[in-house]
Formats: C-alpha cells, sequence, structure tokens
C-alpha cells in the first residue's frame, strides 16, 4: 500500500475517474439541450399549424385537425378546453386546472397520463405549451420526453460501465506495474545485500531494454566497479607492503643480528649501523611511494587540479635532468610544442614525468652504449595530449606489456637494478586520475611510454605552484 | 636560537632537544597542544617544532591560534602523513615549514636553521647578497666573484640565490629541490649533486679557496671559511 506503484495507480485512477466523468456529463447536458431543443421546435410548428386551423375553420376545424392529429401513431399530446376548462378533445383525458389557468404561453415541464385508444393509459414526462384562442378556449400542445429520458438512461448505464472498466483497468495497471517494478526493486535489493555482505564482484541485473532500472543500474554498476578497483588496490597493495617492506626488513634485521653475533671492533659496529641507516631510508622510500600511489589513486579528480602549462612542466623537468644525462654521456631531448596548457596538477604530472625519466635513465641504454638517450615529446589528438619519454633501450616483451603497466609489477629482468617496482604504477596512477591512461609500446629500439593530458583551449599559462614558500 | 618542541611522543622530543641542544640550541618540550600554545604566547622562541596531531589541540590548530594573536613566530611542521594535501593544509593554516616524519635530525635541523634566521616578515629583503668576494645582485641579475662576471642560467641563478639567502647554513637537497624547483618528491637519481657540481665548475672553479661546501650526509652550505 506505501509502494510508488501503488500511489501512482491509484492517482491515475482518481484523475481518469474524474476526467471521464466530466466529459460524460457534459455529452449528456448538451445532448439533453439540443434535444429539448427539438421538442418545442416540433411543439411550436403544430401549435403554428393548429392556430392557422382554427383561423381558417373555427373551433370545427380545429378540433378534426386534432382528433386526425392525436390518432396518428406517435402522436403528440393534445388538449382542448373551453372557457370553463372542460376538455372538448384530444388524448390527454384530464389535467389539474391549475396548469391551465396560468398558462402563459412559454414551454412547461410536467406530468401526464393519456389513453391510448384501447382503454388503457400511459403516463410520463412532456414538455408542454398551453396557449389561448380568441373565444377562451385553451389549446394545449405536447410532446412526450420518454425518448430523451432513454438517451439519459443510455448515458447513466454507459456511465457506470465506464466507472467499472477504468477501475478495473486500473486495478490490473497497478498489479501488473507494481509487480514489474516490485520484481526489478526487490531484484536490485538483493543484489545490493550481497554485495553489502562482501561480494563485491556481483552486479546490479539489467534488463537491456535501456529503462530507468537499466540507466539506475548502469550507474550503481559503475560505482561498483570503481569500488572494487579501489578494494582490489587497497588488497594489492596490503600484499605489497607484505612482500616489499618484510624483505628489506628481514635484511635490516639480519644485518643488525650479525653484527651483534660477529662484530668485533668499534669499525664493525659503526659500518652496520650505517648499513642500517640505509636500509631503513630505504623503507621509508618504499612507504612513501606505496602511500603515495594510494593516495593518487583515490583522489578526487577535482582535487589539486588547474591549468598547468605543460610545455614549461615538461622544460623545468627536462632542466632538471639534462646534467645528469650529459655528464653520463647520454642526451635529453625535448620537443615540446609552446603554450600547451592542460587540466592537471602540477606537481604530479612532473613526479610522473620524473619517473618516466628514472626509468629510461635505469634501463635506456642501447647495445654497446654507456649511457641512455631520452626523448620527450608532445602530441596533440583532439582534446587530450600526450606526453611521451622515450629512450633507446632493450624495451619490454610485448607479452609483458599488460603486466608492467599494472600495479605493483616488477618484470624479471628489471630486480637486479635498484628500485622498488612502483613507478610505472604511480605514472599510471597519475595518468588515470587526469582522466587519461598509461601506454607502452616499443619503439624498437627502445621503449615509448606515454600518457595523456586534458588540454585547455586558453593559453594563458598559470601555475598552480601549491605551497610555495616564496 | 630558542625553539620550543610541542610534541606528544617523549622520547622523539627528548632525542629532537638533545639534538638541538648539541648544536648549541635552547630547547623546551610541550606535550600537548593547550600547554605548547601557552608557552608559544608567554615565551619569545625563535622556531616552534609542531607535530601534526596532538592530544588536547591540534597542531594546525595551535598554529591558527598563534596567528590569529597576531604571533609571526616560524613554525616548523611535523607530520606522520606527509601527503600532498596535507603539506598544503599545514602552509595553509600558517605554517612556514613542512617535514614529514619520519625524517633526518640533519634535515631537520637545516631546515630549522634556516626558518630562524629568516628576514622577519615584513623586513627589508637584500637586494645583493655576497659571501666573500662571490656577489650577486638580484636586482641585475648578475653575479661576479672579485673581476670575474659569472654567467649564470636563470635556474643556476635562482639555486646559488638560495644557498646565498641561507649563507653559512646548510641546505639539504630536499630543500633546494623545494625551494628551486618547487617540487615535492624525491627523485632517485640525486640530480642535485650534478646541478651543484656545474654551479661549483661556475662559482670556484679557477679561485684559490672554495665557497661552496659539501656537508657529509647533509647538504651544501655557501660560506667564506676565511670570515
Amino acid at each position: 500500500m506505501r509502494t510508488t506503484a501503488f500511489k501512482l495507480s491509484f492517482l491515475y485512477l482518481v484523475v481518469f475517474t474524474a476526467l471521464s466523468g466530466f466529459l460524460l456529463i457534459y455529452i449528456s447536458r448538451t445532448t439533453n439541450q439540443i434535444m429539448a431543443a427539438q421538442v418545442v421546435q416540433t411543439v411550436d410548428a403544430e401549435i403554428t399549424g393548429l392556430s392557422e386551423e382554427y383561423v381558417r375553420g373555427g373551433v370545427r376545424a380545429l378540433v378534426e385537425s386534432m382528433e386526425r392529429r392525436a390518432r396518428r401513431p406517435d402522436a403528440s399530446l393534445y388538449l382542448l378546453v373551453d372557457f370553463a376548462g372542460n376538455p372538448l378533445v384530444g388524448n390527454i383525458p384530464q389535467l389539474p386546472t391549475i396548469v391551465l389557468e396560468e398558462a402563459d404561453g412559454d414551454v412547461q415541464r410536467m406530468r401526464y397520463t393519456r389513453s391510448t385508444g384501447e382503454g388503457s393509459t400511459e403516463s410520463g414526462e412532456a414538455l408542454v405549451r398551453i396557449f389561448e384562442l380568441r373565444g377562451g378556449y385553451r389549446v394545449l400542445v405536447g410532446r412526450d420526453l420518454g425518448e430523451q429520458q432513454r438517451f439519459a438512461n443510455v448515458f447513466s448505464d454507459a456511465l457506470q460501465f465506464w466507472l467499472i472498466s477504468v477501475i478495473l483497468m486500473a486495478g490490473a495497471t497497478w498489479f501488473f506495474v507494481s509487480r514489474r517494478v516490485m520484481k526489478r526493486i526487490d531484484g536490485i535489493a538483493a543484489t545490493s545485500r550481497t554485495i553489502m555482505e562482501g561480494d563485491l564482484t556481483r552486479r546490479l541485473p539489467v534488463a537491456g531494454n535501456g529503462d530507468e532500472f537499466d540507466r539506475l543500474a548502469g550507474n550503481l554498476n559503475d560505482m561498483l566497479e570503481r569500488i572494487e578497483l579501489l578494494m582490489q588496490g587497497m588488497t594489492e597493495v596490503t600484499d605489497n607492503i607484505a612482500h616489499d617492506l618484510k624483505t628489506p626488513l628481514n635484511r635490516l634485521r639480519t644485518r643488525v643480528e650479525t653484527a651483534l653475533r660477529e662484530a668485533k671492533t668499534d669499525d664493525d659496529y659503526r659500518q652496520a649501523m650505517e648499513a642500517t641507516l640505509d636500509d631503513s631510508d630505504g623503507l621509508i622510500r618504499i612507504f612513501d611511494a606505496l602511500l603515495r600511489i594510494a593516495r593518487v589513486e583515490a583522489m578526487s579528480p577535482e582535487a589539486g587540479m588547474g591549468p598547468v602549462d605543460l610545455s614549461a612542466v615538461v622544460e623545468e623537468v627536462a632542466d632538471l635532468y639534462q646534467p645528469v644525462l650529459e655528464d653520463l654521456g647520454g642526451s635529453l631531448d625535448v620537443d615540446v610544442a609552446q603554450g600547451q596548457t592542460v587540466l592537471g596538477n602540477r606537481e604530479l604530472i612532473a613526479q610522473g614525468l620524473v619517473n618516466l625519466i628514472e626509468n629510461g635513465l635505469k634501463y635506456g641504454c642501447a647495445d654497446g652504449e654507456e649511457a641512455p638517450r631520452i626523448e620527450i615529446s608532445t602530441r596533440l589528438d583532439k582534446d587530450r595530449c600526450a606526453v611521451s619519454v622515450r629512450d633507446h633501450g632493450a624495451g619490454i616483451d610485448n607479452a609483458d606489456m599488460d603486466r608492467v603497466s599494472g600495479r605493483f609489477v616488477r618484470l624479471d629482468k628489471s630486480r637486479s637494478q635498484p628500485g622498488y617496482g612502483l613507478g610505472l604504477s604511480l605514472v599510471n596512477a597519475i595518468a588515470r586520475l587526469h582522466g587519461g591512461s598509461l601506454s607502452l609500446h616499443n619503439a624498437a629500439p627502445g621503449l615509448n611510454v606515454s600518457f595523456d593530458l586534458k588540454t585547455i583551449g586558453t593559453p594563458e599559462s598559470i601555475d598552480i605552484k601549491e605551497g610555495s614558500q616564496a | 636560537m630558542r625553539i620550543l618542541i610541542i610534541e606528544d611522543d617523549a622520547e622523539a622530543a627528548a632525542y629532537l632537544a638533545k639534538g638541538l641542544k648539541e648544536v648549541g640550541h635552547v630547547a623546551d618540550h610541550a606535550s600537548d597542544g593547550e600547554s605548547g600554545l601557552e608557552m608559544a604566547l608567554d615565551v619569545a622562541y625563535d622556531v616552534l617544532i609542531v607535530d601534526r596531531m596532538l592530544p588536547k589541540r591540534d597542531g594546525l590548530s595551535v598554529i591558527e591560534a598563534l596567528r590569529a594573536q597576531s604571533n609571526q613566530t616560524p613554525v616548523l611542521i611535523l607530520s606522520a602523513l606527509g601527503q600532498v594535501d596535507d603539506r598544503v593544509k599545514g602552509l595553509k593554516a600558517g605554517s612556514d615549514d613542512y617535514l614529514p616524519k619520519p625524517y633526518a635530525f640533519t634535515e631537520l635541523l637545516a631546515r630549522v636553521e634556516a626558518l630562524g634566521r629568516r628576514p622577519k616578515a615584513g623586513g627589508e629583503v637584500a637586494t645583493t647578497y655576497q659571501v666573500g668576494e662571490l656577489i650577486l645582485d638580484r636586482m641585475a641579475h648578475s653575479c661576479r666573484r672579485g673581476d670575474k662576471e659569472i654567467t649564470l642560467q636563470p635556474r643556476e641563478f635562482r639555486l646559488l640565490e638560495y644557498l646565498m639567502q641561507h649563507a653559512g647554513q646548510v641546505v639539504t637537497r630536499t630543500m633546494l629541490l623545494e625551494n628551486v624547483w618547487e617540487y615535492h618528491f624525491d627523485p632517485q637519481t640525486n640530480v642535485i649533486d650534478v646541478h651543484i657540481s656545474r654551479l661549483r665548475g661556475k662559482i670556484d672553479k679557477d679561485f684559490d679557496r672554495p665557497l661552496l661546501h659539501t656537508i657529509r650526509g647533509a647538504g651544501y652550505s655557501i660560506r667564506d671559511m676565511a670570515d
């Protein structure tokens, strides 16, 4: 009774009934009026005829004419009385005198009883007009309203039938609609209960007809997708904390243990302590990186975003690393269009670039070369601008491409290198935060890694410099 | 310098106070936000070191209360959260610097000293810096050492400017990254060292006495040892 479907059906019933009632009443009223007008017209015509008879042939002709008319089938009502009120001719035996006395020539409605020839009588309602002739005679002409009455009855029957059908139909509609709607809602409710109980892989049923429930379920499913992803991230972070933090923790512990057991001189202790400090710094770095990834993954895209001069950010990062590569004997080339403004977070974009360059420094040396050559470029595609960092190293096996852009993946080949396998994961998170994606492909030779950002039309270069201490 | 440490972890605070005293500072300790705020308002400290999360009164709220009473003592905020948005919150509340936990003592010391010797707000900012015979003219964007004109790239200029602004103090790599490059993350490669060595090649090479010194385990410092 409290469902929306019931309320809606009820409202529909009330409104529809009221409307149809109004329509029926309007039609029957108008019809009645038209029919009454017709009756009056007929009566008037007869009166005109009778008056003419009277003028032409006196009372005798009038009486004859009235008798003749009264005998016709479907005859009108006639009565002629003298000045004393005695009936002379007509098919109505008697009339209350007062009716005749008060006659003023207008049409009036009255009940009557008339003889039908074979001694029987019939009664009914009629519209009559009474008029006076010279000599004190009064003539009544009228027509029975039975036809009209029948018409009214037909209408009233129709109205009742109509109302009953409307109520039945509304009931049926309510039943089917509420059953259908309730079935969908119950389906959604049941699924959401299982989801709340912890099964995040479940999705709400989508009927596929694109109705409002499908749209709702679709949106909720997208939301669940995101929640599941975040939960997965959480699980992965926990798993990786277990692995990536326990390994160095174990190394640290072993080092201290060994020092306590084997160290002889102060110098031995000092060395062990210094190594331990380095280990703990490494641990802090992993911690920071993990937290940073988790935070970026969970950030809302609006937070800390603004117009960023991408060209300037790239130039700044390049400016930071150019001397490093030059000292190594390599090179860092920048091919970036000027004045490219994107919507983003300057710090994170810079960090993404830094991580990619760091990867290039580690893995980007071409065969037989000592130092890496790295190229940074931007490419505009509609309203997205992709920033790519390309090295000339061995690249990545195609089979590993999908894996490496996933989170927290370290390829076997890279395990010997320093690092924690979190650099690309952070770039991936940053790319996703900016509504883009991280893409890798072999540039043969070398690896080309890029992520895309949304461009802004205005070429104003407004840097969002958070927490500048100037 | 007189320093107030507002930190609820007694051991960490004691370690900090001991370290600061060893290098010649005076350090007081408050273990919660309320008493910390009282002490900060009572005594004229040079620097406050405030933990982000404190009993009774949150670290940010302590800073806000101080600033509301127009107390402009420089504040270094310590936080275990250490995230981008957290740092922004701290700076918005009125802190002057931010250091995520866990930190190295050398890093903290460098930052505290930089804060304590910072020119007072509203005070005159020097247009030229001088260390020994090295002169940096901020208005003319020029640099010379003795008779020799030194040409600097814009970023090198800002690097030297920051170092000379903190002449005699230790400046850490992170401080340089934050203040010269405005990055608040740590690249794995020691990019700063490369930039420092380039700068050193311009201002110290061909001169008998170096001005730009590497402080082992801490960072860099520009000073004239003959002073």
